[in-house]
């Protein structure tokens, strides 16, 4: 393996900036963070720091909750369920849409891409909440009869009061005759949203897998797509790019998705996963119980695609291998004129990734493909496989950051003196006034796609439009 | 005005003995009120003639939020001008029972029930402070004095000492004191000696001794206090007493619980329990 590496850029040189940042801390805070701060080892071929640790307390970290992984990633995007998030408004109107998985069909007839919640007030902490659940169950499915299935995703006053949802859903279930999924995804469970996904998936297994199945018969060529949460309208781009390959796409999970095709999905030949972080439970769960295997693929920029589908095609007979070839040189050479256009405004950029926990792993590759360099990366609430997964991608050297904190963040800029910054709503603002171009990069910014060949060039347009603006040779940052 | 927490094991007659206390103290002209914090909202009926009163928390569930409640609607007047509260809550296995005490309470402050011209505040609180609703009422600024009703008998005296530990708690952080252990008679043997044993050892008084009395049922039986049923009976006398006592003390203390092993200990010396005999520990009656 060769080792590839940036300018400037050696283990001692970022050590030297790891410390700076240890040496703010007080001592016991610097000894908890250090682990999880260091220098890429290529040659490893592992996980370099510490993860899936709680945070540190009183640093600002970006990190989420256990509810917000389930409502947000895991269950907002299936379309035609309502989701219900249980207990006080703010969790569901705070997650409402933020993430802009897209979705087909007409709100409230077949979509319910709306905010349900059983809004508790004082009464129903102490009272209990069950009896106002089972009411808003009913008048759920009275005023929306084309859904085809009801989440309850706690919030955490309910696992503090006790609420017995998976009781409520059940009896209701029966009454109404519609499924109804209890997640107790309490925020306060775990260190981060990650366990929210986990909860998620584990709910999948218990309560949706196998209680459906695909009309017509299975076909050889029928695979899921899973980790894929169409956010500004990426699985647009991606299922019908594998359709294209001679694949039948029998499911999306979640993105755009429909709860009756996730039930049937242990009838699929293959599950090809792009979020590893958020669903390898799911996908490990059908291979040991119905045999499926699973395949990790990158859809982000034309040379991670034409790996990905080339690794695909091996599983298959040769009129796969042949469509995928085909697919590759009708597209390569369209990605080839948008990079022979931007690559010279983007050669020897530097970007810095701080994202959930595939996406800094994941885009190294399609920044490549314009000609950049990623000289740091890290994950919010990424677990020791994905920085396993993370350390071949990113250059020997560059820095890696667990958890990071807005501190070390803001350090980290300052010594790697990234050109781009791609992170997410809460460190946006930090690095625009200190006059660093920044992409929000969990929404993709108001934008995308971003998957597939559809993806890259929306893709290459707003990183070239993000650094090279001029607006930032107006901004003078006094930071 | 002084804010006063009546603790004690399930069954005890806490809310019994609080309201012919509140009952005597409000005979002697003082001006009391009582916010009982036990979701069964019996803390009141013996002051109001009432089966239960309506409770601040059925209110906020009839009306939908404590923000449309008024004082008026759950604050009554009964025997000697005592003003009544009960907090109200859930039926057992549902809910939060203790962010019922705390909305409660929040709600009575919020709405200016802690009028000045109060003499007393009791609070009569559920048997076992099992989370941190129930112990609301000796949080800051609220009551600063407990009493603790128990009787010879060996769980009221380990609940006693389990709660004199909770006290120890709150007392280091805050102004919360011991004023005493109420006896309410069992007519155990040696009932008084070893209360009065076991309020040494806590570091604190047998307030009063209260004997058991068959007039206290007959009391009840018409929802009333023996001090208004009854005034001129001796056991009216002996709640008045209590409340005098009450009114009176000026020994407040932080308590010394005792280890388990100590408290055994006294419970062997006055016969209440034997020494274990290791030999029989976990054999079964087929098999000795």
């Amino acid at each position: 393996m060769s080792i590839t590496t940036v300018e400037g850029i050696t283990k001692e040189s970022t050590q030297a900036a790891i410390d700076e940042v240890l040496d703010m801390y007080p001592e016991k805070g610097k000894k908890k963070r250090a682990p999880h701060l260091a220098p890429n080892d290529q040659a490893s071929g592992k996980a370099c720091v510490k993860s899936n640790k709680k945070t540190v307390p009183g640093v600002m970290s970006a990190r989420g909750c256990a509810y917000a992984g389930a409502k947000g990633v895991v269950w907002g995007p299936i379309r035609d369920m309502v989701h219900v998030s249980h207990g006080p408004v703010g969790c569901g109107w705070y997650s409402w849409g933020t993430r802009r998985n897209l979705m087909t069909g007409q709100l409230g007839v077949d979509q319910f891409g709306m905010q349900f919640t059983s809004d508790f007030q004082e009464k129903d902490i102490v009272y209990g909440g069950d009896k106002k659940l089972k009411t808003l169950l009913s008048e759920a499915k009275e005023l929306f009869p084309l859904a085809k299935g009801i989440s309850v995703l706690s919030e955490c006053p309910v696992g503090l009061i006790g609420d017995d949802i998976n009781a409520v859903a059940k009896a209701t279930a029966k009454e109404l005759d519609i499924p109804i999924i209890p997640c107790n995804c309490e925020g306060f469970r775990g260190v981060s949203q990650s366990l929210g996904h986990h909860i998620s998936n584990d709910t999948i297994r218990d309560y949706i897998i196998e209680t459906r199945e695909f009309s017509e018969p299975i076909g050889p060529y029928d695979i899921a797509l899973i980790g894929e949460y169409n956010i500004g309208g990426d699985a647009w781009s991606t299922k019908p790019l594998l359709e294209e390959c001679g694949f039948n796409v029998k499911a999306v999970w979640t993105g755009d998705g429909e709860m009756e095709k996730i039930a049937a999905t242990h009838q699929v030949r293959l599950n090809v996963i792009h979020c590893y972080r958020s669903m390898n439970y799911m996908c490990k769960v059908m291979e040991e119980k119905y045999g499926i295997p699973w395949i990790e693929l990158n859809f982000f920029g034309p040379t991670k695609i034409k790996e990905s589908l080339r690794k695909l095609a091996e599983l298959f007979d040769d009129s796969i291998k042949e469509k995928v070839e085909a697919v590759i040189a009708k597209y390569d050479p369209v990605c080839q004129a948008i990079i022979d256009e931007v690559k010279p405004r983007l050669d020897g950029k530097k970007v810095m990734i701080y994202v959930g926990g595939l996406r800094p792993r994941h885009t190294i590759g399609a920044y490549e493909d314009l000609g950049m360099v990623c000289v740091g990366s890290g994950y919010e609430f990424a677990h020791s496989d994905d920085y396993d997964r993370t350390t071949p991608e990113m250059p020997d050297a560059t820095v890696v950051f667990d958890d990071a904190s807005e501190i070390e963040l803001e350090h980290f800029a300052h010594t790697m003196k990234p050109d781009l910054v791609a992170s997410g709503i809460k460190e946006k603002y930090m690095f625009q006034k200190m006059g660093l171009p920044f992409r929000q990069m969990h929404s993709w910014d108001y934008s995308g796609p971003y998957h597939g060949y559809k993806g890259f060039p929306i893709f290459a347009r707003d990183i070239d439009m993000a650094i090279n603006s001029p607006t930032w040779n107006l901004v003078k940052s006094p930071f | 005005m002084r804010q006063i927490a009546i603790y004690g094991k399930g069954g005890i007659g806490k809310s019994t003995t609080t309201q012919n206390t509140v009952a005597g103290l409000a005979s002697i002209g003082k001006k009391v009120m009582i916010v009982g914090c036990d979701p069964k909202a019996d803390s009141t009926r013996l002051i109001l003639h009432a089966k239960a009163q309506a409770t601040v928390m059925d209110m906020v569930r009839e009306l939908g939020t404590v923000e449309d409640l008024e004082l008026d609607d759950v604050m009554k007047v009964g025997f000697g001008d005592v003003k009544c509260v009960e907090s109200g809550g859930p039926e057992p296995g549902v809910g939060c029972a203790g962010r019922g005490v705390i909305t409660a309470i929040n709600f009575l402050e919020e709405n200016g029930a802690y009028t000045p011209d109060l003499d007393f505040v009791f609070y009569d609180v559920l048997g076992d402070v099992v989370c941190g609703g129930f112990a609301m009422p000796i949080r800051e600024n609220k009551a600063e004095e407990i009493y603790i009703v128990c009787s010879g008998e060996m769980m009221a005296m380990y609940a006693a000492n389990n709660i004199a530990k909770g006290i120890l708690k709150y007392a280091s952080s805050g102004k919360v004191r011991l004023g005493g252990l109420i006896c309410n008679s069992r007519n155990t043997d040696r009932e008084d000696e070893l209360i009065e044993a076991l309020a040494a050892k806590l570091g604190t008084q047998m307030i009063h001794f209260v004997p058991r009395d068959n007039q206290v049922q007959r009391a009840e039986l018409r929802r009333m206090t023996v001090i208004e049923y009854s005034p001129d009976h001796k056991q009216a006398n002996e709640y008045r007493e209590l409340a005098r006592k009450i009114s009176e003390n000026k020994m407040l203390v932080v308590p010394t619980p005792l280890e388990m092993e100590e408290l055994e200990d006294l419970l062997m010396e006055f016969g209440i329990m034997e020494a274990d005999d290791e030999s029989v520990v976990g054999v079964a009656e087929a098999a000795s």
